[in-house]
């Protein structure tokens, strides 16, 4: 999974049906001290998280393994809302 | 799998409800001679590993089958913590 935290919206009117009612978000992965790295992603978000929170992002075909995107077609879900990290170093 | 060094934990209250009860750590991939390689991630440790410990990993959706029958949203998994390695 990564850290990551959320910097946008995304509004889609014209979609598969499955995805209707899903909420999109834009984040961006960030190192587990909090530094920003790589692209940026759309995700659907399960855990109602808002613009400015850091979160955990599954990727790939488990993230139809989170609440209600069951055969859904995504491949990134917000699954978590990040209270902390604690680093050993 | 892959090699990996527990750098880290992550705490996270509001998750999905098939998150609960399962801790979630911050890993270093690492080469066979020990040195980071690639990105840190999260992982969910399914074998009791800790911060410090070097351990081996899955991705993909096969992280979640240690915690089959429940489906857990997980890309990562430490499925192992290593005693030691020999490079022949």
């Amino acid at each position: 999974m990564l850290l990551a935290k959320i910097v946008g919206t995304v509004v889609a009117t014209r979609k598969d049906p499955r995805l209707v009612s899903s909420k999109l978000l834009v984040v961006r992965p960030m190192d587990p001290r909090g530094k920003p790295e790589g692209g940026y992603i759309v995700a659907v978000d399960t855990v109602d998280a808002g613009v400015g929170e850091t979160v955990l992002v599954v990727s790939g075909s488990s993230a139809r393994m989170a609440s209600g995107l069951k055969d859904c077609p995504v491949d990134a879900a917000i699954v978590g809302v990040i209270d902390a990290v604690e680093m050993s170093e | 799998m892959q090699l990996a060094r527990v750098i880290g934990d992550v705490v996270a209250t509001r998750k999905d409800d098939n998150l609960a009860g399962l801790k979630l750590l911050v890993l270093q991939p690492l080469t066979p001679s020990r040195e980071a390689v690639g990105r840190p991630l999260v992982a969910v440790d399914a074998v009791g590993a800790g911060v410090g410990e070097e351990v081996f990993f899955v991705r993909g959706k096969e992280a979640s089958f240690p915690f089959y029958p429940v489906e857990a949203p997980v890309d990562a998994g430490i499925v192992g913590i290593v005693d030691h390695w020999d490079l022949g």
